[in-house]
């Protein structure tokens, strides 16, 4: 219970965050030289000024800017993200439609960077300076400096193109008309490439955080009275100093889950998967600002889910949390 | 030969130190039933000695001659699978830091069962039922709510219990206890010791108990090895080392411990009063919206004052209320209630105006100074600040550094050159520097060496004589505060329990905090009697 | 002195800073070795590397010259690069420096206002920025930036936090000296070293943004990018996929050089096992 309640706490004190992000970017796309009825005036081959203004009253673009703000906020409440005109949807379908793909990619590069992170930065640890520990250590260097949308692209060529052995890009096979676990089989395999993708990078640093903290818990002093009660060094790592080692870990999720999202922008270009990052990079073309405007708003949402989660898992591992030491 | 037996034993230190050996020739025995303190100050090799017997020697050092042997048995030739079985089985060991000594994440009750599941077998419940009896065997209260609770939930005090509990679990033959006490509080110090004499009488266990005091020593030890950088100096009965100790070194070591009986009454109470303090209260309050903790009342109704020319102590245990004193006169913290006023007037909020009234001397010699400026421009600063030319306040650095015995050519130099010692001599020249009205010394000699402590008292001792400096001296160590203090305040829970000249509330305390305090000095009956 | 020879004695930090010098020469001598404009037609098409003499790593889609390519798009990837990161750092130092130096209401609204740029995606604020301001070199440099400086304030704050409880900051405040001089001279240089080692990460990360957005053709069309390059060459993948592999290994290799240096000058700087 009271772990719930510190969370809800922390909960409570993001809604400012929320507000000063949604205030910002509705300031922010205010500037930006156009609206969308331009854009679609543009789409539809030119057009009178009289239909633009028509248009503008239709969409409340002639109102003055703290009114629109406000009627904006206003309809956020009841989760109301406008109208895309250049998809001829309400905002918040068009994401809705869009969001598992993303959704599911997060999760699956997430498990992936943590997991092998883990393993490889514990297996790091153990070996410190010797062969297995730069061979880990190296190939987290190179990870990291891996650009993910060359690596993508390097991975179609590889796998999809020459080797054959995963789909070059899409979410499922269109068409074919697969149901059930014959169809999560195909998702599954559509997702591999860009999981790998998304993941190389938080691999890297998971597994150089997860040896640094090792490292690190590994010279305290309660692992110096473990060693002094006889137990053996299996034990030792495992049950003393894996769950020490892992917080830095855990706080690490809910910092990078931001970075996660906008790296999604990239790989789900590259390997044309129907998610939210796509739809950014496509609002962004096509100058629909209702719906980026649309996509921070939910992206924010989701950030502050994950770390709420984080939170919740944090305080699970470390009883300092709830005790507020 | 039963009980641990460690012969001519050397151990090399990885080259490039500033010696070759961390221990050369070391001899020395323990039989069960009998406790040996390794007394020495920090790089005497006391600690690498109690880490090469538990074969727990930090990466780099290396066995280089000699034998250790328990009951018999080789330890230098065990391998590490059999090391695994005698650690914790045969030698245990109690460490200094209670507060990091215990995993953080892991309920005491948990990792005191460890002992018996692995090296005994025993199910978890089993287990767990042991601790709970050893829990009681070292009298923490409620010791089956202790089986569930986290580390941070106990004070420093129930955790070095836990942990006695936890060495002694299987009846090992050796135990080793490295400065176990220095961390605590006097009167938990105290009940520690007891805890562990008593403890080791019943198990008939052999103790190698190191320590740097020599009150614990006299309180704890049936026989003493004096260790210097590496050496061993003197070793016999306990009673034949304290009181007539052979080595210079052990004399000197034993000269510098101060006495408890203060001198007789000094000019205490003749000069007018430089700071008054009254009614001083403060409360940590909860902070924040979202965090509630409980309010703690640092200070309640301090009333005390100090006369010029004289010092003034404030003594009392952790979370006393001493150090909020401290900070609140320099003006580092302000007061809920109450008013201080230095020479006659109330201390003005202005930084710099304050800064001619109060200066401060600090604990830690190794975080009081910025290392990356040079301890001259750390002395010379203020009054630069305050308006003083450059060039004379360079001067006046130079002047203050040969005042506190240092050598004036060094204000050029940068804080790591220095030693514990000359760093608390540069923190006081940089306190003197503001020609301060009161000198406020915030444990100024805790974190020292004893015979580094001794140098620096007397160095108080002749500037006061010498500038007629007033001092308000803040300490947890009765015998420091014997030495230089002319008044003390004995301070507890943020109150004041008892007040007046020290040679008067020493000899004859009447409040029984203060008798609890002065009855747990370690080694007053050896030492004084 | 020390720290200097410790650096120079660590062979990942002697890669990363040739890996370094090798970029920025590339950068400096790209005008020399290529003096027509490197986006301008250079002859046939995707020309394979080593297929013709003049085009040692062959010619894009558009029949531009890969190499003149790579050398000029180094000068862009380190201009980026390194502005963006100085703008980062000076945002993040001065951010975190004032909440962690005078906590209390300065730290809540600051660190509210950090919060909000970590919640939201940087990458995604980075296209909110381009699409309102448009692509231009200096946009693009100014919005790396400006995404950038959330990590740079937290560390300097966590460093002011712990440091100035130091005692050697309360004595100079006792000793009456202004908040400037404790911030400037007492905290600062102390806090600085780590923050300088991130700063490697910031610029990795920078030029890292830099490729994604003109990957995505969003960057300014009118500069020899790497990762436009790379961008270009996805309609050819399947066949000419050399277009796309080359400029990459760039882009890898100067995030490596970048990343080895920063590491070297951490160890350097924060050695852990230092004699005291």
């Amino acid at each position: 219970m009271r772990v719930l309640a510190l969370a809800g706490r922390r909960l409570a004190a993001s809604l400012p965050t929320l507000l000063l992000i949604l205030v910002g970017m509705f300031l922010l796309l205010q500037l930006a030289p156009g609206d969308t009825v331009d854009a679609l005036m543009a789409q539809m081959g030119g057009g009178d000024a009289a239909l633009a203004q028509e248009l503008r009253r239709f969409y409340g673009l002639d109102l003055s800017v703290a009114e629109r703000l406000g009627r904006y906020l206003l309809r956020l409440v009841t989760l109301d993200l406008g109208f895309s005109a250049i998809y001829g949807k309400p905002v918040a379908t068009v994401i809705l439609e869009r969001l598992p793909a993303t959704l599911l990619l997060m999760v699956a590069a997430l498990s992936f960077a943590f997991f092998l992170g883990l393993v490889l930065g514990v297996l790091a640890a153990r070996r410190v300076n010797r062969w297995p520990d730069t061979l880990i250590s190296t190939l987290g260097l190179l990870f990291y400096a891996t650009p993910s949308f060359w690596f993508g692209l390097m991975a179609i060529v590889l796998f999809s193109v020459h080797l054959q052995w995963f789909p070059a890009g899409g979410f499922y096979e269109v068409g074919s008309g697969l149901t059930g676990l014959a169809l999560t089989l195909d998702i599954a395999m559509h997702l591999v490439l860009p999981t790998l993708t998304l993941g190389l990078i938080f691999l890297a640093i998971y597994l150089r955080i997860m040896r640094a903290s090792m490292l690190e818990v590994l010279s305290l002093d309660f692992v110096r009275t473990a060693r002094a009660k006889g137990l053996t060094e299996t034990r030792i790592v495992t049950r003393h100093v894996l769950r020490n080692a892992m917080l830095p870990m855990v706080t690490l999720i809910g910092l990078q889950a931001g970075t996660m999202l906008g790296g999604s922008v990239v790989v789900e270009t590259v390997f044309a998967l129907p998610g939210l990052g796509r739809l950014a990079y496509e609002s962004v073309v096509q100058r629909d600002l209702n719906t980026l405007l649309g996509i921070v708003f939910v992206s924010a949402l989701l950030v502050i889910a994950i770390n709420f989660l984080v939170d919740l898992l944090y305080a699970k591992l470390d009883p300092r949390i709830v005790s507020g030491g | 030969m039963t009980g641990l037996r460690i012969d001519n034993l050397a151990i090399r230190l990885p080259k490039g130190g500033d010696r070759t050996h961390a221990l050369s020739g070391i001899t020395l025995a323990v039989a069960p039933g009998e406790i040996l303190c390794v007394v020495g100050e920090s790089g005497s090799g006391k600690s690498v000695t109690a880490s090469a017997v538990m074969g727990l020697l930090a990466p780099g050092l290396m066995v280089e001659q000699g034998s250790v042997t328990l009951n018999g048995q080789d330890l230098l030739a065990l391998t590490p699978e059999q090391w695994r079985t005698t650690r914790g089985e045969r030698i245990a060991m109690v460490f200094q830091e209670p507060m990091t000594a215990l995993n953080p994440l892991m309920t005491v009750g948990r990792q005191l069962a460890e002992m018996w599941i692995v090296h005994r077998g025993l199910s978890r419940r089993d287990a767990l039922a042991r601790a709970e009896a050893a829990l009681t065997e070292v009298q923490l209260p409620d010791p089956a709510g202790a089986l569930n609770a986290f580390p941070h939930e106990l004070s420093g005090g129930q955790r070095q219990r836990v942990m006695i509990a936890m060495a002694l679990a299987l009846e090992p033959e050796l135990l080793i206890c490295d400065e176990p006490t220095t961390a605590l509080d006097v009167t938990t110090q105290a009940q520690v010791l007891t805890l562990i004499r008593d403890l080791q009488r019943r198990h008939n266990t052999a103790v190698m108990f190191i320590t740097h005091d020599f009150g614990v020593v006299a309180e704890i030890a049936d026989r003493v090895a004096v260790m210097q950088l590496g050496r061993l100096v003197e070793e016999g009965p306990a009673a034949q080392v304290l009181k007539a100790p052979q080595h210079p070194y052990t004399q000197a070591l034993l000269a510098a411990v101060p006495p408890l009986n203060a001198p007789a009454a000094r000019l205490a109470g003749s000069g007018e009063p430089v700071l008054e303090l009254d009614g001083l209260t403060k409360t940590y309050a909860s902070r924040g919206i979202f965090r509630r903790r409980k309010p703690v009342r640092a200070l309640d109704g301090i009333s005390a004052t100090l006369r010029r020319g004289t010092t003034l102590g404030i003594v009392g245990e952790s979370g006393s209320g001493k150090s909020t004193l401290a900070r609140c006169v320099v003006g580092l913290m302000g007061l809920d209630g109450g008013a201080i006023r230095i020479a006659g007037r109330p201390l003005p909020p202005d930084r710099q105006k304050a800064a001619h009234l109060a200066q401060m001397v600090f604990q830690d010699p190794y975080a009081s100074l910025n290392p990356r400026r040079s301890v001259g421009a750390q002395v010379a600063q203020g009054p630069i600040a305050a308006g003083t030319p450059r060039d004379a306040a360079w001067a006046e650095a130079r002047r203050l550094f040969s005042l506190v015995g240092l050598d004036p050519d060094s204000v050029r130099r940068y804080p790591h050159e220095f030693s514990g010692g000359q760093r608390q001599r540069i923190g006081i020249a940089r306190a003197l520097a503001m020609k301060p009205e009161v000198l406020v010394a915030d444990e100024p000699v805790s974190a020292l060496d004893v015979s580094v402590q001794a140098q620096v008292l007397a160095l108080l001792r002749e500037l006061q004589a010498q500038l007629g400096l007033s001092i308000l001296f803040i300490t947890h160590d009765l015998r420091v505060a014997a030495q230089l203090c002319d008044e003390v305040v004995v301070m507890q829970n943020g109150r004041v329990a008892e007040a007046g000249p020290v040679a008067e509330v020493f000899t004859n305390p009447r409040h029984a905090y203060t008798q609890s305090l002065l009855a747990a000095v370690p080694g007053r009956a050896v030492l004084e009697g | 002195m020390r720290a200097l020879k410790a650096f120079f004695r660590s062979p990942p930090a002697i890669i990363g800073l040739l890996l370094v010098l090798a970029v920025v020469v590339m950068g400096l001598v790209a005008p020399v070795l290529y003096p027509n404009d490197p986006l301008g037609l250079a002859g046939r098409p995707l020309q394979w590397p080593g297929a013709n003499p003049r085009f040692p790593l062959g010619t894009d889609p558009s029949g531009r010259d890969i190499a003149a390519q790579l050398f000029h798009g180094a000068r862009i990837s380190l201009l980026i690069g390194f502005v963006a990161t100085s703008i980062a750092v000076a945002i993040g130092i001065l951010v975190g420096a004032l909440a962690g130096f005078y906590g209390g209401v300065t730290d809540t609204v600051l660190m509210r206002v950090t919060e909000a740029f970590q919640t939201l995606p940087n990458f995604l604020l980075l296209l909110v920025l381009v699409a309102v301001f448009g692509s231009t070199l200096e946009v693009v440099t100014v919005a790396i930036g400006l995404v950038s400086w959330p990590p740079v304030a937290r560390l300097t704050r966590a460093e002011f936090l712990s440091l100035r409880t130091r005692e050697f900051v309360h004595a100079a405040r006792i000793q009456g000296l202004p908040d400037w001089h404790l911030i400037f001279r007492e905290v600062l240089p102390n806090a600085l070293p780590p923050v300088i080692v991130y700063a490697s990460v910031v610029m990795a990360v920078a030029i890292l943004l830099e490729s994604s957005l003109a990957f995505l053709q969003l960057s300014d069309p009118n500069v020899p990018s790497w990762g436009n390059l790379i961008g270009l060459g996805r309609s050819v993948l399947r066949t000419e996929w050399y277009v796309s592999a080359i400029p990459g290994v760039a882009i890898l290799l100067s995030i490596l050089g970048v990343s080895l240096l920063g590491q070297g000058l951490n160890d350097a700087l924060n050695p852990r096992l230092a004699p005291r």
